[in-house]
């Protein structure tokens, strides 16, 4: 079958309009950064895109299935690695998210993320697409559930929250019926209510993180301050914009990390309206091409993984844009693509690449 | 499905934009706006100091800070040694600075150097562009006097610590503000400090200023008119020198302090720029102790100034009158010997007093007891602060035998008391008490609030708060036997007078009506002495109270001479204090004489018997005067015609009479 694969099939629209993105985010990290300790950061970012462009087409060269054959193999090193953050982990800023190798760091809470992709695949590809018994939905909760217990102890409540959506595009996709789904949500809804009542999940600043975006004036120097500098960035950029390295919220130092968490705040001071809807209509096609790529796909297993990537980037995608004009709390989920930050880029690339190369066996068989 | 639910989910944020960047726009653009101006404070001068009569004592003079703002995009770590190196100021020390306020906010300027030169000035001029992180604000710094001169008394200023945040009397000051320390600076800090003003400025995205919006001016701080007399106060400073000790100067009429000296001095100046270590090392470690205002805070034996009290009690009590003491160079108390300084012989209170004689006071004591020793003690102030208005007055120990059971636990031993009537024990005393005491008891009864600062020109709540956060036993009045009064004023006169052979004979001054008494109190016993050896001074210290005239007096000083040996040397500090107050008001009196004689005619009232014409003209209308003699009463209207000798006239004392006759008078009114 491997006569059949050729880079005709590769999508290259998807692959266009991802790096038309790149190339916007990289323009914005030079102007958010043009004045700062962090000047420099988009050519690194180039060479991060670079090398997500790498193991992409490295990625799309591997069949999908053979992934999913070593998936359990890379579930076990994902709990081990996380296992050694909390055993050796790097602090940073009071949190353990780092292993330190030689001269790099890791975080392998955003390698998860593409693993669990592929396990809850693998998972569900295996039931068949037979309802779901409560024992089925049970094995697929602790296979999430597992590694973002460990994440939220590091603690890294972002990354552990983009664990989440693909639980439920598993769920969604593998065949839960109405009953269940409602039982579900309800349970759900008792259960974050139970964590935030006890206080022993989640620690007191990372509540106040959750409710400061509900009145930012209560705390205008913590996180409330982060969320208004971001709305007054976003609000004044108005309908056309600042101007490329002109906005100056952005380049004032009043909105924080402009290059990274909060660049589509400085994106939208300096092009306005326009530029965010630009942007915004960019991920749309992007998200819309890859449920194409997931209906067209040759396997329940490659629709599966397609639409686990489909729900981690339309959540990162919320949650960012939905912080950055003040509808979310802070959270510190990157937005993809755009956001500074070598593990971010990398995931997406990988997980492209992993999309490619079910599109390009989608006549197979 | 999926799709359409991605699809609402940007719609959501495309809303969501549409409500920020097109509804709310204009909104969030004037927000942007007020995050590029920065508030710039435009510091507000501190009150001056003016003596009694108007001369200048503080002044401020005006001086440019540096300071470094981070709140830039910019790396300033790299510009450390051109900043360092224009500033004049040493590279490590520079980044020590900086690691000291590492974790203070971003938008806090750090204060790099104080009263930078001209040079340095044009420095930060000329690299605006390359160092735009160095920011210039002008402010007024305090020009104290040199040398010393009156700095216990005016204090100092420095930067609020951090202790200080913490008190709520601080609750107006912010980290980096300038505050009074110490002395008057300290007391009148809210009426001096003003209200900092400030001014919009305009920053770009790098930080730098491109223009003003609008400016709120500072309000300078209230100038101070002090009580003190600056010549009496460099008189004061002259006589005590390099000695160690105090000088008080009070007007007994109205508690205003004229001047107020201790010895060994510091230069404030050095606490208005950055003291370095070295040099505040050596002011806290000095055993003379130069930061203490010994005017206030020191508590001493008051040896035999203590006897006006003991005298004061005694004739109060009926005791003291009808003593006849026989003074064979000491007595025995209790199996002990007390000793006195001189066979004094037949001794009674009129002698007892000039003569200092510590036999007759040992017994006084011993007939009058500790506590109604301590209840007039008490009546005069001692052992309670004088509610001057300085900061850390020291109360001094009145004893008693509640105060010995409260502060030992233990009862009072009678032999105890005998030391104490000559004011030795456990007796203290600070020098404004003493002051205050013996100006007191020499008017009759009437005490008064010591104060430096002329109460008239404060607002009468800074007046009230002032009484409130300086209690002490301020303004009272206590009733005394006339003849009490008498005894002791004519014995304190004895004490300068040589006729009497009194203990400060020495420092009789003719012609002025000096009364005082002399002190000399043991530091160490003299077993101690001994035990000591020579390295430590054991000298005793000289005490001396004295006030003009002895009755109703308007002039009172207290010296204390540390290791003075003797309170008659004391006396002699005091005689020179005493001397530039009579010549200057001696002097004031010509002076408003020579006023007088320089402008019109002054009106005068008179009354007189006839039949004898005073004037040359008759009044008119009134026909002849009744040949009986006849009280007559008027005006004169005296035109005052140049002094030829006006010199000769003034170095005397003024012998009205005698002057007033020869001028020409002109008669104005006729008769009741």
């Amino acid at each position: 079958m491997r006569r059949f694969l050729s880079f005709r099939d590769f999508d290259w629209p998807l692959l266009g309009m991802v790096l038309l993105l790149c190339t916007i985010s990289v323009f914005e990290i030079y102007s958010a950064t043009l004045h700062t300790k962090y000047t420099g950061f988009h050519t690194k970012q180039i060479f991060w895109i670079a090398g997500g462009l790498a193991a992409m087409f490295i990625f799309a060269k591997i069949d999908y299935h053979k992934l999913i054959d070593l998936v359990p193999w890379a579930y076990g090193v994902c709990l081990l690695a996380l296992v050694a953050v909390m055993a050796v982990g790097h602090k940073v800023l009071g949190a353990k998210r780092w292993i330190k190798v030689g001269p790099m760091h890791f975080q392998p809470s955003e390698w998860v993320k593409l693993v669990l992709i592929l396990a809850v695949a693998r998972y569900f590809a295996n039931l068949g697409g037979r309802s779901l018994t409560w024992k089925d939905i049970l094995k697929a909760f602790a296979l999430v559930g597992i590694p973002l217990l460990m994440v939220l102890k590091q603690p890294d409540l972002g990354t552990a929250l983009t664990y989440t959506p693909i639980l439920i595009a598993g769920l969604f996709l593998g065949g839960t019926n109405l009953r269940q789904a409602l039982i579900l949500l309800t349970c759900g809804a008792v259960l974050i209510a139970g964590v935030w009542s006890s206080g022993k999940v989640l620690k007191p600043y990372q509540k106040a993180r959750l409710t400061s975006f509900i009145n930012p004036d209560n705390d205008p120097r913590g996180t409330g301050y982060q969320l208004l500098q971001s709305k007054i960035a976003v609000g004044s950029g108005g309908i056309w914009g600042k101007g490329a390295a002109k906005g100056t919220q952005t380049q004032g130092d009043f909105l924080p990390i402009p290059h990274a968490d909060f660049i589509f705040a400085a994106f939208s001071e300096e092009h306005g309206f326009v530029g965010a809807i630009f942007v915004l209509l960019l991920y749309f096609f992007i998200l819309m091409r890859l449920i194409q790529n997931a209906l067209t796909a040759a396997d329940l297993p490659g629709s599966l993984i397609i639409m686990g990537v489909v729900a981690v980037l339309t959540f990162q995608i919320a949650v960012n844009v939905g912080m950055v004009i003040g509808f979310m709390p802070v959270t510190g989920i990157p937005l993809p693509l755009m956001s500074y930050g070598g593990s971010s880029v990398l995931f997406t690339f990988l997980a492209l690449g992993v999309v490619m190369n079910i599109r390009m066996r989608r006549f197979v068989n | 499905m999926v799709q359409y639910g991605i699809l609402f989910m940007m719609l959501a944020l495309a809303a969501g934009l549409w409500r920020l960047q097109v509804l709310d726009a204009e909104n969030f653009r004037q927000l942007a706006e007020q995050n590029r101006i920065r508030k710039e404070p435009i510091l507000a001068a501190r009150g001056k100091f003016f003596d009694r009569d108007g001369h200048l004592l503080v002044d401020n003079y005006p001086s440019v800070s540096c300071f470094l703002v981070r709140e830039q995009n910019h790396n300033v770590d790299a510009d450390l040694p051109l900043i360092a190196q224009g500033l004049n100021l040493d590279l490590e020390q520079l980044r020590a600075t900086l690691r000291h306020y590492r974790a203070a906010p971003g938008y806090q300027p750090i204060p790099i150097k104080q009263d930078i030169s001209a040079d340095e000035q044009a420095f930060i001029e000329a690299h605006r562009n390359e160092l735009p992180e160095l920011e210039t604000i002008d402010e007024e710094r305090r020009l104290y006097p040199r040398d010393g001169f009156a700095a216990h008394l005016i204090g100092y200023v420095g930067e609020v610590s951090e202790e200080d945040l913490n008190n709520p009397r601080y609750a107006y000051y912010e980290p980096g503000d300038v505050v009074g320390k110490a002395g008057i600076e300290e007391t009148y800090d809210e009426l001096l400090r003003g209200q900092d003003g400030s001014r919009d400025v305009i920053v770009d995205s790098h930080g730098r200023e491109v223009g003003y919006l609008g400016t709120q001016h500072a309000i300078p701080g209230q100038d101070l008119k002090l009580t003190i007399d600056i010549d009496i106060q460099r008189a004061a400073e002259l006589a005590l020198g390099d000695r160690s000790g105090a000088v008080v100067v009070m007007d007994p009429r109205n508690g205003e302090i004229l001047a107020m000296v201790s010895h060994p001095s510091y230069d404030p100046n050095d606490f208005a720029v950055r003291i370095n270590r070295t040099d505040w090392n050596k002011l806290i470690t000095d055993p003379a102790h130069p930061l203490m205002n010994k005017a206030i805070q020191a508590q001493l034996a008051p040896g035999s100034t203590f006897k006006i009290l003991m005298s004061l009690a005694g004739l109060q009590e009926g005791v003291a009158q009808n003593m006849h003491v026989f003074c064979a160079g000491g007595a025995s108390f209790y199996g002990h010997f007390y000793a006195c300084d001189r066979h004094h012989g037949n001794v009674d209170i009129e002698h007892a007093i000039p003569w200092s004689c510590d036999t007759f006071f040992y017994t006084l004591a011993n007939k009058l007891g500790i506590d109604t020793i301590a209840r007039y003690g008490k009546s005069v102030g001692l052992g309670q602060r004088t509610g001057i208005d300085l900061p850390n007055e020291a109360a001094g120990t009145m004893p008693s035998t509640e105060w010995k059971l409260r502060n030992f636990h233990e009862k009072w031993y009678a032999g105890e008391t005998i030391s104490v009537g000559i004011g030795q024990g456990a007796v203290t005393t600070t020098p404004v008490q003493l002051a205050r005491m013996i100006s007191g008891i020499a008017s009759d009864g009437h005490f008064v609030r010591p104060h430096v600062v002329d109460q008239a020109q404060l607002p009468s709540s800074f007046r009230q708060a002032l009484g409130d956060s300086f209690p002490g036993s301020g303004e009272t009045k206590i009733s005394l036997d006339p003849a009490t009064w008498m005894i002791i004023t004519d014995g304190m006169a004895g004490a300068t007078d040589p006729a009497m052979r009194g203990t400060a004979a020495a420092s009789h001054l003719e012609g002025v009506d000096f009364a005082g008494k002399t002190g000399s109190a043991q530091v160490a016993s003299h077993e101690a002495v001994k035990r000591m050896g020579s390295g430590v001074d054991t000298r005793p210290n000289g005490w001396f109270v004295g006030v003009i005239p002895r009755r109703n007096p308007e002039f009172v000083v207290a010296v204390l001479w540390e290791h003075g040996d003797w309170g008659a040397n004391a006396a002699k500090l005091a005689a020179q204090v005493a001397t530039v107050y009579v010549n200057k008001k001696r002097q004031q009196e010509r002076n408003a004489v020579e006023q007088a004689a320089a402008s019109k005619p002054v009106e005068m009232g008179a009354v007189w018997t006839e039949p004898a014409p005073a004037s040359r003209k008759q009044p008119g209308g009134h026909g002849k005067a009744a040949q009986t003699a006849q009280l007559h009463g008027g005006h004169f209207l005296i035109i005052p015609a140049p002094l030829a000798p006006a010199k000769a006239v003034a170095s005397n004392q003024f012998h009205l009479p005698a002057w007033l006759l020869s001028w020409p008078l002109r008669f104005k009114e006729g008769r009741p």
